[in-house]
């Protein structure tokens, strides 16, 4: 069983997140004693009482008596009551402390992750360490905090009463507790794989769902109904075999537990009776022993419980250290420059390879230098790398060789933030988040007035459709920005990106969804409105880059050619066969 | 694109209909029921006797020999070993009963699963608009989880309580009618802590829920954003958002859980407090000689113990089976969906010309097809050739009646020509051709196909017919062969490699890790937008349809690999028709004609000479950049 010590520093490492909740944490499980002892008190008082009025039949009754042991029983349950309820509410204190501050860790750390460090992970398996995993976590903590103190304290109580009461009668359990750990052994090791492959058969029933549900149209259009009902089936009765042969297992848990504590109890009524018979017990004890047998079995099969869960979430504590391990492989310098002093780019013989291998080079060798306030178009084929060599430029990835100069500074001896502040980049896969236009838009600057937003937006050729919803600006978008078409949503990322009033301006397949005419319009407004800017243009339309200042021509990762349309138009083979794909008919 | 709504339901509407409709699943199960019941009364017998032999073994088997010189255990003896048969066939019942039951659950569950898949495979897409996904897979998720544990738990629970309930109060009586009523009034005070605590968790963990719900749904969304974040600096604010609602949760999930894990000890010491009370009071009534003896006080006092347990369980289950009827309800709202109509009774055929030039059906693929018209009157059957012709007449159509998107559209597609739509995004490009294969039924007018209306041809000929590669491109997991394949489920090797050679997707493919055998996964992340298109392209090609229908198919393709792709296209669809919508011009200029909308209307149609002659709406769009230099 994967019960290691590295298995302890794991949540060792995880208990920093306590932080002021530490003492919530600890106070629950003292709490918890208060609770077993009592609990395990007053069995005796109840044997105390039944003797008392067993051997009343023979002396005459103490009335006071009677109710002395009955106020202390009360007693006993009134601060059995104050201390249980007062850990339920210590640990749930503590656990959901502790794993907001877990969260917010994991945030936290999110967010300082370069776009590498992204790659590496992937958003659904982020998404479900901060979900999912946290969760997992902080419910094995809600029970280690309650049961895991509870057990053994319960054991070690109800042992010693039951010992002090008859210990010959406790050899009982030298027979029952091994049988108990046996057959729970048993159990666990059988049901851990079968849960295991109960568990991805639940995914990848998920999984087929949620894809069906994606992909409904080409479902419907390819009238492949029956087809993904059979596949379905198939994951479904894959599901319910997986679960019927883990479940098989478990529950043989609740038979074997009546069994042996039922044997036990008939154990003890059997050889204390004997006992009771000869006068060594007392009759009152008889039914307290039982109790205290039950407490014990009980207290080892949660044991073996909280066990089962540790292993279990065990995974979830190793997915979530492993995000928190994940060191972002960009940060700032600690000698930061803290302004780009213009919109010159240098690219001086970059190379780059997204896992940092020479022989998967995306980039070989490129150099070129750009002018402040030049209009530069970026061409090339479906994975020439146009995107990742943009990217470079506010510094997302870093090179694996040569260097990125913007304003006259290698990329790298800047403050992230100053540089991003500077290059604004409209990716290719843009995403506008939910809450208004207005919010949305003011990601590009907090502080932008109305004025500056509609100004923003009527370079971007966004504000006269923003002005015919209904709720203007104050439109809420939805989740992912599902309430505007595509050719919407890239013109308020344009927006968005240009209320950064940034130096270089980087539009990367942005206008892809909009028209001829209107991206046509937006870039004459760029270059209007932003003479200073630096604007690089990735497209596929030449109409879109043609009347740049250059265009670059990038296939398979190395420069092509350099030029104006007219320049490439006439030494470039690649641009003219691209030119003449669009163009053919055009002059007629 | 039409609202989508989502409200769900905390409570069942109808709780009895829901029940009632639940078990009905379990209605072809009758036997293993009578067994579950059987197995139950039997584990609640056997618990009630063990526990009330206690007094007798008490009272007749030990108190006698306290004192004696050579006690007799033999009688003592016995009466144990019958409690041990009696507890042993307990445990068999237990597991007799856990087993049933659970073939019984899992089999009901498959079922409704089933059930639920394949009634929503018929559902017209108007009902995935209008759910979004979260919200459909939570029908497969959470409620049918909260389904299982009705089923496997709260429903042979809530059985087993009720009986124990009903067989320890028998027992308390015949043990003390007195003691039993004294026991009796002091429930009431469980039922008010029950009661209280109930409610307030209640609300507290609707509020968790909401709670969780606001900071998952936070999570995917920022992590799915997080280049954007990146790019735009925006981590201190996404922070901040992120640690209020964060707190938020906190708040409502320690409030929930401290009442949800408050709840045991509060009623592990009220009974214990109740035990008390007994005790005493009944240790006086020993004495008073109202209770006959010792064992019967010992008994009774199990017995109450057995007594409240019943009862905090039914409790507890009344919340798990409210929340499983609600779920139970959702899942029923699917079902009772309408399906997507189907009165077509018009088929489409492989056929062949016999030696008289009539057309006869056929089961091979021939690159011929015809109309099968069966007519109800007399019984015959004839053929129509297939020709590829579509009219549009006078349609009229809107995602909700009060909004109207396409406005009195007319148009036709001739055999073998090339169709285009054009026009800004929102024009209704998409709209008409989730017409044409009937996504969505028209609110007047008519679409004719070869003459005859498309309400009148089966549905799955109608799509059968029509290859459609869509805006969004959809990829399942398995192999880029089997993705493929998805066009033609019978395709060949060979088949699969022409198209993918058509759709000029073979060369990437061949350089994928593992070629066609190569497995996409996450709906084909591995790939680049413009790879996923040309595989969707190749399983449109592989599909061989003597329709076409190519919305936005390129779009993410650069315009040298659109024009081998079209080459490749125009040879396979020779003498078909294709519909083409694109943004880029450049993409449907040789199209026989082209349709220009705008608003739901068709302003311009033509072909490309025609239209840039005109000098409309077309022309603009064309020739933009002049126009604005």
């Amino acid at each position: 069983m994967p019960f290691s010590y590295e298995g302890v520093v794991y949540l060792r490492r995880l208990f920093r997140f306590a932080g002021k909740y530490k003492i919530y944490l600890i106070l629950a499980p003292l709490m918890v004693i208060g609770e077993v002892a009592m609990e395990t008190y007053i069995p005796q008082l109840i044997a105390r009482l039944v003797n008392l009025i067993n051997e009343a039949e023979q002396t005459p009754l103490e009335m006071r008596e009677i109710l002395l042991l009955g106020g202390q029983m009360i007693l006993m349950s009134i601060l059995s009551l104050a201390f249980g309820a007062g850990a339920a509410r210590m640990a749930s204190i503590g656990a959901m402390g502790f794993s907001k501050n877990l969260r917010h860790g994991l945030f936290e750390k999110a967010q300082s992750f370069s776009f590498k460090n992204i790659d590496k992970f992937s958003t659904a398996s982020l998404v479900t360490r901060l979900t999912t995993d946290v969760n997992q976590v902080q419910n094995m903590l809600m029970m280690l905090i309650r049961m895991a103190v509870r057990s053994p304290i319960m054991f070690v109580m109800a042992f010693f009463w039951a010992w002090r009461m008859n210990p010959s009668l406790i050899t009982i359990l030298l027979v029952a507790v091994p049988l108990l750990f046996t057959g729970l052994g048993v159990i666990i090791k059988l049901a851990f794989p079968r849960f295991k492959v109960m568990m991805e058969k639940y995914d990848a029933l998920n999984g087929s769902v949620q894809e069906n549900l994606i992909a409904i149209r080409v479902v419907k259009a390819f009238v492949r109904e029956s087809f993904e009902k059979s596949k379905f089936a198939r994951s479904a009765d894959d599901l319910m075999n997986a679960q019927r042969r883990a479940e098989k297992v478990v529950i043989l848990n609740g038979p074997l537990m009546q069994i042996l504590m039922n044997g036990c109890i008939v154990a003890v009524i059997w050889f204390g009776g004997r006992q009771i018979a000869r006068g060594d017990m007392n009759l009152g004890d008889l039914t307290s022993f039982i109790t205290y047998i039950t407490q014990i079995l009980m207290s080892l099969m949660i044991l073996s419980f909280i066990f089962v869960s540790y292993v279990l979430s065990k995974a979830s504590v190793a997915r979530i250290n492993e995000v928190l391990d994940e060191q972002p492989d960009i940060v700032s310098p600690e000698q930061s420059v803290q302004s780009v002093p213009d919109g010159s780019i240098v690219f001086d013989h970059v190379s780059f390879s997204y896992t940092g291998s020479k022989e998967r080079e995306v980039l070989k060798d490129i150099s070129f230098s750009i002018r402040s306030g030049e209009t530069i178009g970026l061409i090339g084929a479906t994975g020439s790398a146009k995107s990742t060599l943009v990217s470079l430029i506010p510094r997302l990835y870093d090179v694996t060789e040569g260097k990125v100069l913007v304003g006259g500074n290698d990329v790298r001896q800047y403050d992230t933030a100053v540089l991003r502040d500077a290059v604004s980049v409209v990716l290719q896969k843009n995403v506008l988040f939910s809450g208004s236009i207005a919010e949305n838009l003011r990601w590009g600057n907090e502080n932008a007035t109305q004025e500056e937003i509609e100004a923003a937006c009527k370079v971007a050729q966004a504000d006269e459709f923003v002005k015919a919803f209904p709720d203007g600006y104050q439109m809420d978008l939805g989740q992912g920005g599902v309430n505007v078409s595509g050719g919407q949503k890239q013109r308020l990322c344009i927006a968005r990106a240009l209320l950064k009033k940034p130096k270089v301006m980087i539009l990367d397949d942005a206008t892809s969804a909009v028209d001829t005419a209107t991206d046509a319009r937006i870039r004459e407004a760029l270059r209007d409105q932003m003479p200073e800017t630096t604007k690089i243009i990735i497209a596929q339309r030449i109409t879109s880059v043609q009347d740049a200042d250059r265009i670059i021509v990038l296939d398979e990762g190395k420069i092509s050619d350099i030029g104006t349309h007219e320049e490439l138009l006439e030494r470039s083979e690649i641009y003219r066969e691209v030119y003449h794909s669009q163009q053919k008919g055009a002059d007629d | 694109m039409p609202p989508r709504n989502m409200k769900p339901t905390a409570k069942p509407k109808d709780l009895k209909g829901t029940i009632k409709r639940l078990l009905s699943y379990l209605s072809g199960s009758k036997a293993q029921l009578i067994v579950v019941a059987v197995c139950i009364i039997v584990s609640a017998l056997v618990s009630a006797v063990g526990t009330y032999m206690m007094k007798d073994i008490i009272d007749i088997y030990i108190k006698p020999l306290i004192g004696q010189e050579n006690p007799d255990f033999t009688q003592l003896l016995y009466v144990v070993c019958f409690m041990l048969l009696i507890y042993l066939a307990g445990t068999v019942a237990t597991y007799i009963n856990n087993r049933v039951m659970m073939k019984l659950s899992t089999g009901t569950l498959n079922k409704i699963r089933k059930e639920l898949f394949d009634h929503m495979q018929s559902l017209p897409i108007r009902f995935f608009d209008t759910h979004t996904h979260g919200e459909l897979m939570s029908r497969y998720t959470n409620d049918t989880d909260t389904l299982r544990e009705f089923l496997s738990q709260s429903l042979p629970q809530t059985f087993s309580s009720s009986l124990t309930l009903i067989v320890t109060l028998i027992m308390l009586i015949r043990l003390s009618p007195l003691l039993t009523l004294i026991l009796i009034c002091l429930l009431p005070l469980n039922m008010v802590v029950i009661r209280a605590i109930g409610s307030r968790s209640g609300r507290y963990f609707a509020q968790q829920q909401k709670a969780v719900g606001a900071v998952n749904g936070y999570i995917e969304e920022m992590i799915a954003g997080q280049k954007v974040i990146k790019v735009f600096n925006h981590e201190k604010k996404a922070q901040q958002e992120f640690d209020r609602r964060n707190e938020e949760l906190q708040h409502a999930a320690t409030q929930a859980n401290t009442l949800a894990s408050i709840l045991m000890p509060i009623m592990a010491n009220l009974g214990n407090i109740q035990y008390v009370i007994i005790a005493v009071i009944g240790g006086i009534l020993v004495l008073n000689h109202q209770v006959s003896s010792v064992g019967t006080l010992v008994a009774f006092m199990q017995f109450a113990r057995n007594f409240s347990m019943p009862i905090t369980q039914l409790s507890q289950q009344f919340n798990t089976i409210l929340q499983a009827m609600a779920g139970a309800e959702r899942v029923f709202a699917v079902l009772d969906e309408e399906p997507e109509q189907d009165n077509g009774y018009v088929a489409l055929v492989n056929a062949r010309r016999d030696e008289h030039g009539n057309l006869t059906e056929c089961a091979e693929r021939t690159g011929l097809w015809a109309w099968k018209h069966p007519h109800s009157a007399d019984g015959s059957v004839t053929y129509a050739e297939w020709k590829g012709d579509v009219v549009f007449e006078n349609v009229v159509f809107g995602y909700v009646p009060e909004k109207i998107v396409l406005h009195d559209i007319s148009l036709y597609a001739r055999p073998g020509q090339k169709i285009a739509f054009v026009g800004s995004t929102g024009a209704g490009k998409t709209t008409i051709t989730n017409l044409i294969n009937r996504f969505y039924n028209l609110q007047s007018g008519k679409i004719r196909y070869d003459g005859i209306n498309i309400e009148k041809i089966k549905l799955p000929d109608l799509r059968k017919s029509m290859g459609m590669v869509l805006q969004d491109t959809h990829l399942f997991t398995g192999t880029v062969r089997d993705n493929i394949r998805y066009g033609k489920l019978d395709a060949t090797d060979e088949e699969i490699e022409k198209a993918a050679k058509i759709a000029n997707a073979d060369f990437f493919i061949q350089h994928l890790p593992d070629g066609y055998d190569t497995m996409l996964t996450n709906d084909g992340a591995n790939l680049s937008q413009g790879q996923r298109q040309l595989i969707a392209i190749a399983r449109a090609a592989v599909a061989d349809p003597p329709v076409l229908i190519l919305d936005e198919a390129t779009s993410s393709i650069d315009t040298r690999t659109e024009a081998l792709i079209e080459r490749g296209m125009d040879e396979l669809m020779k003498g078909r028709t294709v519909f083409v919508i694109a943004h880029r011009l450049s993409t449907v200029r040789n199209s026989q004609a082209i349709m220009v909308l705008e608003n739901g209307r068709i302003i311009e149609r033509g072909n490309h000479e025609d239209l840039i002659a005109q000098k409309g709406r077309y022309y603009q769009l064309y020739t933009g950049k002049f126009e604005l230099s």
